[in-house]
């Protein structure tokens, strides 16, 4: 008669299960539990005001259960790997300032490469974060948001790592200084943080194919490998740890933007096509940033670690093609214009180099000509082409400034409306001809650099109407002033420190000084 | 003897950035968190509007009604940047782990009355939801926030309150012998059962609040005090009451968490609120309004738990303790 | 046929999982570099919990690939007893 002793006999059954043997769950079923359980379906607010976000961009989602959390990170975990992962690194940066690891460099050249990183990377990092935590926001199923949360939080972390580490630099180096200030107003800076800007104020399906997918799976090799490999090459160990720590997120990233899309493209037929578009638009706008990489692997790294040509061969062909091989069952092409970097690749650095030469007075780190081994590198390299189309231009510019006229350019240049480079890339099949491309929209023309930043523009010609573009900006006086010494206090660039050739350069006598400072020490 | 080291002084040229010297005053020596924090959001010069809000820039300080003259002026007084929140969190884990061990390998919670064991199923565990709810709010603080002394530190709130979430979620394990039975009665309860609706309703009412620093005084500061009020202090006590110290125990972390937490809300409010007449008004209505319908909304869960007297007076003391924290705070 | 690929740090800690990782995929190549190893391998990469715990006498977890983990390339798959990547085409 058990029915008579209800309540008691339901303690006594929650006793025993309690008391069992229990069995041990399984980490898929722990994480589905600890994480996925916690979504509940809003009723008293519609789902559609608490996400407002999700509908606007077209992407249809008939199921959100659907998607496959890649790492089933738990919080607890989350926290204990990532405190050890800095405590190592944290280890390592304050034994590089007690030893003074700056001086172990191959050569004060090398610093202008973490001058453009920690400009033009770091505050990008920092809006990653930002970006990463607006999809933790929107979308409204666990796995997906608690995944980009992580991201948000690790993309922190990039920026703050970078900060910490390239700090040491700053204490002893120029053009570091402000290099939060810099990075929204110093002209070819624009060109990444236009690039972030965009990807943020997309919406949040976008955001994870534009950051997600096409930044962090099929691009970030190309950024972070030849950045810390050309540490590791040249002397600077903080550098590669903060890299190397940085990278196993990027891991988790990668794999996250893979899912993600892979989500988006199964849920409906109607989704590829707009992702398609998404691809094709943010290949483009990634490697024109890159851009700015391909002139730091060729020219500013004192040892060179592979041409940017090399790196294009291995990160994109060889991984990129495995990718999208995979993504072909759901109707997915490799992006438009992707033939144009191989027929640019021979020459992207060097123009790139070129214009940052010319414009050596306006920069926030130093310029120099190759020397005549890095001209044999660059041959070597980029085949008899680079030879007959640029050694010429160097050895003219080194011969002017012999003759003490060295070549500063004092027009200040078009710039792309979309990547915000200065229109000095060449067409694909005539490396001769500057490209022009235009659009005339509501009666005004816009210029841009190349087809792929041409047909971005025509897909959204409403967003990109509203670039702040640098130029422009300095001609309705928006930036401190009509001459160029106002432009640079604006910019935050110490004249005659910051900016001009290496040669001559506070950071030269400052290498110069330590060397000596190891001759005494070894005699 | 004397060891000879052969030391070259290198003098620094500078000590820190130039943004981070501005606001210490000149350039000396920065702490790490100042490095990390100062001036980290852009607040100039965007270049495109948001898609999805095209009425606000990027980031926009009109997200709030608050005015700062300067958002660095919310700094978090733990100085917390990434790498030591992390290092402080994953050291609080352990202690939790090791806290759960405990409880699992002893059978504490063998030895709880299974009356108020259901209890404790009943009024912790569809709290994981709550906490779940705290993390999306801090997740819009992060996205709509301006300046990186707020967002970093609402970004490690979010972290916090998914672990806070994940804690009651694995205490929910337990309490269903390694089996989610009990997770999934707390879902149902916290969805359909009437003395949580209330609750419910006004956490889904948070996540439609546009102005962005009334989310942060409606969930970090007014519901915080209420919900965690009562499990923490009053829900805790009774189970120490009923024999059911494993609970408090098993809840060691989260209450440590509440205490750390309350410190960096405490400090952004009173600055915030001090900054002039107009955000004390508004700081000082949110604070009050949002804590009143936590009171209302919470009051049924505390009945079920405390009894009509023991609820009423519980929810009498945190009102109460909430005025005097307004006070603290120079609130109105 | 594509290869998949990861990437560890070649420190002492990462020494178990990528001899553990050698052992069990006989078709990998694998590439060392300042600080770090390369793992290619066509088609798939498994990884066994239990292989690893072998290689550094302890209990192990799979999660704990995250400390020593640099890169990959390749959808991931993962549970209690094994972290494997591979291609779907």
């Amino acid at each position: 008669m058990r029915m008579m002793i209800i309540l008691p006999f339901i303690g006594i059954i929650e006793r025993e299960t309690t008391m069992n043997v229990q069995k041990k769950i399984s980490l898929k079923d722990r994480y589905r539990i600890l994480t996925r359980g916690l979504d509940w379906e809003t009723s008293y607010q519609p789902m559609g005001k608490v996400f407002p976000d999700v509908g606007f961009e077209g992407i249809k989602i008939r199921n959100w259960d659907d998607f496959n959390d890649p790492f089933r990170l738990t919080m607890d975990a989350y926290w204990r790997f990532q405190a050890e992962k800095e405590r190592k690194l944290y280890a390592v940066l304050d034994s590089f300032s007690q030893n003074n690891g700056q001086t172990a460099i191959t050569d004060g050249r090398y610093v202008n490469t973490l001058k453009l990183f920690l400009t033009g990377i770091s505050p990008d990092e920092y809006m990653a974060h930002r970006g990463f935590a607006h999809v933790g926001r929107q979308i409204p199923n666990a796995g997906l948001r608690i995944s980009a949360q992580m991201q948000a939080l690790d993309e922190l972390r990039h920026a703050q790592t970078q900060i910490h580490t390239i700090g040491q630099y700053n204490k002893h180096f120029s053009g570091l200084h402000s290099f939060r200030r810099m990075h929204d107003r110093v002209w070819y800076l624009s060109v990444p943080k236009s690039f972030f800007d965009d990807a943020v104020t997309a919406g949040p399906f976008e955001y994870m194919v534009a950051i997600g997918f096409s930044f962090e799976y099929v691009l970030t090799n190309l950024l972070f490998v030849p950045f810390m490999s050309g540490a590791a090459y040249n002397g600077d160990m903080a550098t590669v740890t903060f890299g190397f720590s940085a990278q196993s997120d990027e891991a988790r990233h990668m794999t996250l933007g893979l899912e993600a899309i892979k989500f988006i493209l199964e849920q409906h037929e109607d989704n590829v096509p707009i992702v398609q578009h998404w691809i094709d638009k943010w290949f483009w706008r990634g490697y024109r940033v890159l851009t700015l990489v391909a002139m730091m692997m060729d020219f500013m790294l004192p040892r060179r670690i592979m041409s940017w040509k090399d790196a294009w061969d291995i990160y994109f062909n060889d991984a990129g093609g495995a990718l999208f091989g995979d993504l072909a069952r759901y109707g997915i092409t490799l992006p438009k214009y992707v033939d144009v970097p191989a027929k640019e690749v021979n020459r992207l650095s060097t123009e790139a180099w070129s214009i940052f030469y010319q414009y050596t007075h306006a920069a926030a780190f130093h310029t120099w000509l190759p020397t005549d081994q890095e001209m044999d590198w660059l041959s070597a390299s980029y085949g008899p082409d680079w030879d007959r189309l640029y050694r010429p231009r160097f050895l003219h510019w080194r011969q002017m400034e012999k003759e003490g006229h060295r070549y500063y350019n004092n027009a200040l240049p078009q710039l792309c409306q979309v990547c915000q480079i200065p229109m000095a890339f060449t067409e694909p099949d005539d490396p001769t001809r500057v490209a022009f491309r235009d659009t005339v929209y509501r009666g005004e023309r816009y210029h841009f650099c190349s087809d792929g930043c041409k047909n971005i523009f025509d897909h959204e010609p409403e967003k990109y109407v509203q670039a702040w573009l640098p130029v422009h900006q300095i001609f309705q006086g928006n930036c401190g002033g009509a001459s160029l010494d106002q432009v640079l206090d604006w910019y935050g660039i110490e004249k005659g420190v910051d900016n001009m050739d290496y040669a001559g350069s506070p950071d030269e006598r400052t290498w110069k000084e330590w060397e000596a400072m190891r001759g005494r020490v070894a005699g | 003897m004397t060891i000879d080291i052969k030391t070259q002084v290198i003098q620094p040229k500078r000590q820190t950035f130039k943004h981070v010297a501005d606001r210490l005053g000149g350039d000396r020596a920065a702490s790490r968190y100042e490095e990390a924090t100062f001036d980290l959001q852009p607040d100039v010069n965007f270049h495109y509007r948001p898609l999805w809000a095209p009425q606000f820039e990027q980031f926009d300080r009109r997200r709030t009604a608050i005015v700062m003259r300067d958002w660095y002026d919310l700094k978090d007084p733990r100085q917390y940047y990434y790498a030591t929140y992390n290092i402080a969190r994953a050291r609080q884990q352990e202690a939790a782990d090791s806290a759960m061990e405990m409880v699992e390998r002893r059978r504490l919670l063998d030895v709880i009355p299974a009356d108020w064991l259901e209890t404790v199923r009943f009024c912790l565990l569809p709290l994981r939801h709550y906490e779940w709810g705290a993390n999306l709010n801090n997740a819009a603080i992060t996205a709509f926030g301006w300046g990186a002394a707020l967002t970093a530190a609402s970004c490690f709130a979010m972290g916090d309150r998914l672990g806070m979430a994940q804690l009651l979620g694995r205490i929910g394990l337990l309490l269903g012998g390694n089996t989610e039975t009990a997770l999934i009665a707390a879902k149902t309860r916290w969805v359909e059962d009437p003395a949580w609706q209330g609750l419910r309703r006004m956490v889904e009412d948070s996540f439609v609040t546009e102005d962005i620093f009334e989310l942060f005084v409606a969930q970090n500061m007014a519901m915080d005090a209420m919900v965690l009020g009562l499990v923490h202090d009053h829900f805790g006590a009774e189970c120490d009451r009923r024999g059911a110290t494993a609970i408090p125990l098993l809840l060691g972390f989260a209450a440590e968490w509440r205490e750390d937490n309350a410190r960096w809300v405490d400090h952004v409010v009173r600055v915030a609120a001090a900054e002039g007449p107009e955000n004390r008004a508004l700081i000082s209505r949110w604070a009050a309004d949002w804590s009143a319908r936590a009171a209302d909304a919470l009051a049924p869960v505390a009945t079920h738990v405390l009894g009509t007297a023991g609820g009423a007076r519980a929810m009498e003391d945190l009102g109460g303790r909430f005025a005097e924290r307004m006070v603290r705070l120079g609130l109105a | 046929m594509s290869n998949v690929s990861i990437t560890l740090h070649n420190n002492d800690e990462a020494r178990g999982l990528i001899a553990a990782i050698q052992k069990d995929n006989p078709n990998s190549v694998s590439h060392v570099y300042p600080g770090m190893v390369k793992i290619d391998c066509p088609d798939r990469i498994v990884i066994f919990r239990e292989s690893v715990e072998l290689e550094i006498g302890r209990s192990w977890t799979v999660n704990e690939i995250h400390l020593s983990l640099i890169s990959l390339a390749g959808n991931v798959d993962e549970d209690d007893d094994y972290f494997a990547i591979h291609w779907n085409h």
